[in-house]
């Protein structure tokens, strides 16, 4: 009777809880299409997500690139198959590992910030003076993250995608001996423009789901600084797995036919 | 007082309760326009939960509060916010917004108006500001580089700025030296009275009450227990009331102390 009375009340808890983040997540996406804009809010936005985010990121492709193109040229010679690298290399990279390394790295530095922002606006009641000044919070605080989440996000991943090849490209040429020029002209033969487009819609997604779970997690934390450091922990670990998972969903639509 | 006015706010059987625990049970309290009410009561009897309620951030969970004979109990979206325009809030712990200067919070109320643009109400702020007792050299500062003094004059100001014709002090006194103390009540009275702004505040400062009050409610254990004017106040027969005025441990109000 126990078990069953706490399945029951964890069901219930999470259905509700679910039904919840929709709710704010359908809130939040109308006050992004529905005037007035915080223009600064964005631009500020864009500055914090997109162009502070760019060093990490950054390190986290060339790397990325480097390892893929080592693993795979070790890997390969098994099967005599080390010509595939270049190959290999541009497909991992544009179709899941820029997108999600890309994501689990904002992930962590921004929903942790965005949350740990938010939620000191709610327990120190700057969440109801915005509502006292004329002013709604969710248009205010959260609409201008989302917005600038959906947009910046492909765009680090653009760069993570040339960044993440020119890694592969370094290790390949200087340390594996490939001729430079090959190397090129089999990664562009290899890049097909759905590669790229998905990867880039994936982003998109992840970085909707990022700034959402911070807002989330931040909007509704109580209870002092404990609260906000829950919040904090919850934006970045819910962020994460829901990025793995959407990559699967994505993944799927896309290319399984 | 002309007390024959419908009242500004009215309110019945105000009703809020978190989980099991009830904060209100049944609050009634009329406040006349252009009156400056007082609410006081112990710590945790619900005081600021009630401020809350009339704007509308917590939602009761009974009773009727009427603002200008409009029932707002349950109201949201435009008309709620078109309410809001004309209430003005002091909070606390001053909830100034610490990305922003000063001068920004000062502004924010009436930039999101939309009604006049940056340089008009960047100077509507800096002249509030000046009403406060602060001047321009502070507008630039960030609230955390203020004192919790100066930061409560910016919340004032920022309560102001607006010219709301009903206002919200929540405890606009506490934490402050007794000097400034006494000078955000002055503060309090004269511009309450320069708006012709209706005023309910809330304090446990005795004195701070009988300055800026014409008529005192106490709050306790969910209800308005007493209301009259502040001449009356010494005269109460209640027990409770004594106790709470002159401040003494022993009476019929038991402080729960948790160890
Ligand atoms: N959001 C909330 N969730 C749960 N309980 C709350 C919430 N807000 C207030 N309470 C509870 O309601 C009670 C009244 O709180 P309130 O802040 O109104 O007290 P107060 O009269 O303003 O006290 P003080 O003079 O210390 O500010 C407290 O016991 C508090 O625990
Ligand atoms: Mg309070």
């Amino acid at each position: 009777m126990g078990a069953l009375q706490a399945l029951g009340r964890f069901t219930l808890g999470f259905i509700g809880r679910t039904g919840r983040l929709v709710l704010f997540a359908g809130s939040g996406v109308a006050h992004c299409v529905r005037p007035p804009f915080y223009w600064r809010n964005i631009v500020r936005q864009l500055i914090e997500i997109g162009y502070f985010s760019l060093p990490v990121v950054g390190l986290t492709a060339i790397f990325t690139g480097m390892v893929l193109a080592l693993q795979s040229y070790t890997g390969f010679a098994r099967f005599s198959a080390e010509g595939a690298v270049a190959k290999v290399v541009a497909i991992s990279i544009t179709r899941e590992l820029g997108p999600v390394l890309a994501g689990l790295m904002v992930a962590g530095r921004i929903g942790a910030a965005m949350a740990a922002e938010i939620g000191t606006m709610r327990v120190t009641e700057q969440i109801d003076a915005l509502t006292t000044l004329s002013t709604n919070p969710k248009k205010y605080l959260v609409a201008p993250r989302l917005i600038a989440g959906i947009i910046v996000l492909p765009l680090l991943v653009l760069v993570a995608n040339v960044i993440g090849i020119f890694g592969g490209y370094l290790v390949s040429v200087f340390k594996l001996g490939f001729n430079p020029a090959t190397y090129l002209q089999s990664t562009v033969a290899a890049l097909t423009t759905e590669d790229v487009v998905s990867g880039l819609v994936k982003a998109a997604v992840f970085g909707f789901l990022i700034t959402l779970m911070g807002c989330y997690h931040g909007y509704h934390s109580k209870g002092g600084a404990q609260g906000v450091g829950r919040a904090t922990t919850n934006a970045v670990v819910s962020a994460s797995i829901l990025i793995l998972c959407f990559d699967y969903i994505l993944t799927e639509l896309f290319f399984a036919k | 007082m002309t007390q024959a006015a419908p009242p500004k706010i009215r309110i019945r059987g105000l009703k809020k309760s978190f989980g099991t625990k009830t904060v209100l049970a049944g609050v009634d309290l009329d406040i006349y326009p252009g009156e400056s009410v007082v609410v006081i009561g112990g710590s945790g009897t619900g005081k600021s939960v009630l401020l809350k309620c009339i704007l509308g951030l917590l939602e009761a969970d009974g009773g009727s509060i009427e603002i200008d004979g409009e029932e707002v109990v349950g109201l949201r979206g435009r008309r709620r916010e078109e309410i809001n325009r004309s209430c003005g809030m002091l909070f606390q712990g001053s909830a100034l917004f610490d990305s922003l200067p000063v001068l920004e919070n000062v502004a924010f109320g009436l930039l999101a108006r939309k009604e006049i643009d940056r340089k008009e109400a960047d100077a509507t702020a800096l002249r509030t500001l000046a009403q406060v007792g602060l001047d321009a050299s502070v507008a630039g500062h960030f609230p955390s580089q203020l004192s919790g003094g100066m930061q409560k004059r910016v919340a004032l100001a920022r309560a102001l700025a607006t010219s709301p014709n009903i206002i919200f002090f929540d405890e606009p006194t506490t934490g402050l030296d007794p000097i400034m103390a006494d000078i955000i009540n002055n503060l309090i009275v004269k511009t309450t009275r320069d708006l012709g702004a209706t005023a309910l505040s809330i304090t446990h400062d005795m004195a701070s009450a009988r300055k800026i009050a014409h008529r005192i409610a106490m709050l306790y254990q969910g209800r308005i227990i007493w209301a009259g004017a502040v001449a009356e106040i010494d005269d109460v027969d209640d027990a409770r009331v004594n106790q709470f005025i002159h401040g003494r441990a022993e009476g019929p109000i038991q402080m729960t102390v948790e160890v």
